[in-house]
């Protein structure tokens, strides 16, 4: 077998240096896997990327493909250099929805290696961008089976094209005390209500959930989510002053006021006579920094919920766009209030789905219709939560004023009423 | 003939999470009372209630995981660990144990078996990427490549805390940009219009949709020798790449003209400021298999340059706000060109519209 190896000098120099290397593990398979199907396929691909160092191009092109019942899933791969390396002529990826927060037992990780070393080329990433599982290397006659087995126990697709993707969710209250709501919960809820629309691809463009346990947001979910859900809490954030003092009295008064009292965003922070810390919570912005620093002496409250925001995506079309307030608390305890944002996530799909141009993401439909006729749309009220400053320009018709006016005091008589 | 039975599929979604948490983690979740930070990539996180605690060893590998590391990550897990881990978002894996004397044998482990452990608090984490040309169907560089390449480099970052704050680099092998926001990003350039097939564009492309598809109206559906095709105002274009992925046939990639730039301040995180994008700082640098280190090279300097400058706590993005756009080009040596002057919609928000101005 050695001697039909495509030669890989440029891959070869990936093999030098302390962090581990793909080539040699690609190698590995090549050279050493008992199964001669998977000597092939791997070779193949390495003479190919090899080719690709060699020229600077790569040579992989899509089509379309899906196992049976669905209509995505898939990213079909086939090889435009396949005459010169036909072993890995078909190489495409399945998406496999991982559960919220990436966890894994050793057993089911062997035993999804084993299916994959039966059907598939044996390589596999945890996880792509779009927050799959990717089992990478697959041709025409395995992908069906390979999903038939993984689907018997317990493993379904992720989305392609434009659909409700794969879902994304921090880590979260498993391991983390910053946690302000339950992740497993709130992913699964979501993108679990959708099925339909991950399997098959019918909306304008992609739509994705993404969950992080609090404002640092580690799903860097206001930037990528279509819809992002962050663990949020609106009483008082506990401090523990023992712990506190103690803190400052390690580090020293300069070092708490240079790196803790200082770097308050909304400076609502003060640190008392005795080297207590003094809150001015109505001023606190969750904006997590004392909290990152002592994580020993302050935590978010007990009176947790999450913030809801929608539209975040990457480039593509109109340039970066960050999501906006959609939601700026809800609570989610009990069965009522899952119902609510399940309710709310349908909504905006539906919205999107009639109104969004072809390939126009969420949040480039707002820019394009402005956050008010989106609001409308979806049947959510203003909130100044929502804006970063008021309008800066007089050129607007406002002959609704005095409804919208009466309709704002008629929220808030309710919101007292209720509380 | 009658047709093959087909299975039909289980549409159950995303699984349970729970199943698969460490004993402790499940036992707790929600629940945890604070961490402390042990070493380089452990730290410990502590109940509040009852007396469990949870190490966590943090491992860095290549993404690209075959059969065979994926089992010997495995057997690490088992023979040193509890038997459960989990990935972050940016592919390093996490082993979970309930003891302390666990904690030293598993990073032995690790470390014997070549994955570096780190990653935690203010070092630099593993570069999140894409696929590029292992697998991508549009990709202008590779992925695997420049991240293993750079992390080589890299290593005394990520087993390090002597960051400022944590950084988190990303790249990219389009400019579409699927590596994301990062503190520093490694993205490809493309630097002149696509290249049209017209023999092929007619039968491959939808037209429509790939006229709609660019964002600066260039392209226009056109004749060319009899055949309908589409063709490109140069002048317009701004060598985007968005029409490639719907229409092959408009080649973006070039071997010489595809470049990287590299981007700072991209930041997730709501602590302290607010969410933030990355900025453009450099760019024409080479495409340059299989070491790519001009772009190293780049990278490191702003690395050490924003660990002499920033003060502790500062990400990328915070520490250029407090020192300002001409300190920033002037300490890392890069040159400020017409480029980095924001013409896109809402580029007056990136002008400075005001006498504030450091001398």
């Amino acid at each position: 077998m050695a001697s039909n190896n495509y030669p890989t000098p440029m891959l070869d120099v990936l093999e030098d240096g302390p962090w581990p290397s793909f080539i040699t593990g690609i190698k590995n398979l090549r050279d050493n896997h008992p199964d001669e199907r998977i000597q092939n396929v791997t070779n193949g691909l390495l003479g190919q990327l090899e080719h690709s160092y060699e020229t600077k191009m790569g040579y992989w092109k899509g089509g379309t493909i899906s196992v049976f019942g669905y209509g995505g899933g898939i990213i079909p791969r086939f090889s435009e250099v396949g005459d010169k390396f036909p072993e890995s002529r078909e190489f495409h990826t399945l998406r496999v929805q991982p559960p919220a927060g990436n966890f894994y037992d050793s057993a089911m990780l062997r035993q999804l290696a084993d299916s994959w070393e039966k059907w598939g080329s044996g390589l596999q990433t945890f996880h792509g961008q779009t927050g799959n599982i990717m089992f990478i290397g697959s041709d025409s006659k395995s992908f069906q089976h390979f999903f038939d087995e993984i689907n018997d126990y317990g493993w379904d697709l992720g989305g392609a094209g434009p659909c409700v993707r794969t879902a994304m969710s921090c880590i979260g209250g498993a391991r983390c005390e910053m946690s302000n709501c339950n992740e497993q919960a709130i992913h699964r809820h979501l993108v679990n209500s959708f099925t339909d629309d991950v399997h098959r691809p019918a909306l304008p463009y992609k739509f994705k959930f993404k969950v992080s346990g609090c404002p640092n947001d580690c799903q860097n979910a206001i930037e990528r989510a279509d819809m992002a859900v962050i663990g949020t809490w609106r009483d008082h954030k506990a401090i523990n002053q023992d712990e506190w003092k103690a803190f400052v009295a390690e580090k020293g008064r300069d070092y708490v006021i240079d790196n803790v009292i200082t770097r308050c965003t909304s400076g609502s922070l003060s640190l008392g006579d005795d080297d207590s810390l003094i809150a001015d919570e109505t001023n606190c912005v969750r904006s997590m920094h004392c909290m990152n620093v002592v994580p020993k002496a302050i935590h978010p409250g007990e009176d947790k919920g999450v913030t809801i925001l929608m539209g975040g995506k990457r480039t593509l079309k109109i340039g970066d766009l960050m999501g906006i307030v959609i939601v700026p608390f809800m609570k989610l305890e009990n069965d009522d209030d899952y119902e609510q944002i399940i309710e709310l996530a349908e909504e905006v799909i539906d919205f999107w789905a009639e109104n969004g141009l072809e390939h126009e993401r969420c949040g480039e439909m707002i820019e394009r219709i402005g956050l008010v006729n989106f609001l409308e749309g979806i049947g959510v009220d203003p909130d100044p939560n929502m804006i970063h400053q008021p309008r800066n320009v007089s050129y607007v018709r406002m002959d609704g004023w005095d409804e919208a006016a009466e309709e704002w005091f008629d929220r808030k008589r309710e919101e007292k009423m209720a509380s | 003939m009658a047709a093959p039975q087909m299975r039909e599929p289980i549409e159950t979604g995303a699984p349970d999470g729970f199943q698969y948490m460490h004993p402790a983690m499940r036992r707790n979740f929600g629940t945890w009372a604070y961490h402390e930070d042990v070493q380089p990539g452990v730290m410990v996180h502590v109940a509040k209630y009852g007396s469990d605690k949870v190490w966590t060893i943090k491992a860095g590998t290549q993404r690209i995981l075959d059969v065979f590391t994926l089992r010997k990550l495995m057997d690490i897990a088992d023979e040193k660990g509890d038997g459960f881990i989990q990935f972050t978002i940016r592919s390093n894996i996490q082993f979970f144990v309930d003891s302390e004397e666990k904690v030293l044998p598993l990073v032995a482990a690790l470390e014997d078996a070549g994955f570096p452990v780190g990653g935690t608090r203010n070092s630099v984490a593993s570069i999140s990427h894409t696929q590029g040309w292992l697998h991508c169907d549009i990709p202008g560089t590779d992925a695997s490549g420049v991240v293993k390449a750079m992390m080589d480099e890299l290593l005394p970052y990520w087993r390090g805390w002597d960051m400022p704050n944590r950084v988190h680099l990303t790249t990219s092998c389009c400019q579409i940009n699927c590596g994301g926001q990062g503190d520093i990003a490694i993205n490809v350039q493309h630097t002149k219009p696509p290249k049209i097939d017209h023999s092929l564009v007619g039968n491959v492309c939808e037209r429509p949709s790939v006229v709609a598809r660019c964002p600066v109206a260039a392209i226009r559906p056109a004749m060319v020798d009899g055949k309908p095709s589409l063709e490109v105002d140069e002048k317009k274009c701004i060598c985007c790449g968005a029409c490639y992925p719907p229409c092959p046939p408009m080649q973006i990639n070039d071997y010489e003209y595809t470049q990287l730039a590299i981007w700072i301040g991209g930041n997730h995180s709501n602590a302290r400021g607010k969410p933030t994008f990355q900025r453009l700082v450099a760019a024409g640098v080479p495409n340059n298999p299989p070491r790519w280190p001009e772009a190293t090279a780049i990278v490191k300097k702003i690395l050490d340059v924003y660990k002499d400058s920033a003060r502790d706590w500062e990400r990328i993005n915070e520490w250029v706000e407090r020192i300002g756009w001409p300190r920033f080009f002037e300490l890392t040596g890069l040159p400020f060109t017409k480029y980095h002057i924001d013409n896109w919609r809402g580029a007056r928000a990136n002008l400075n519209s005001s006498t504030h101005i450091r001398f």
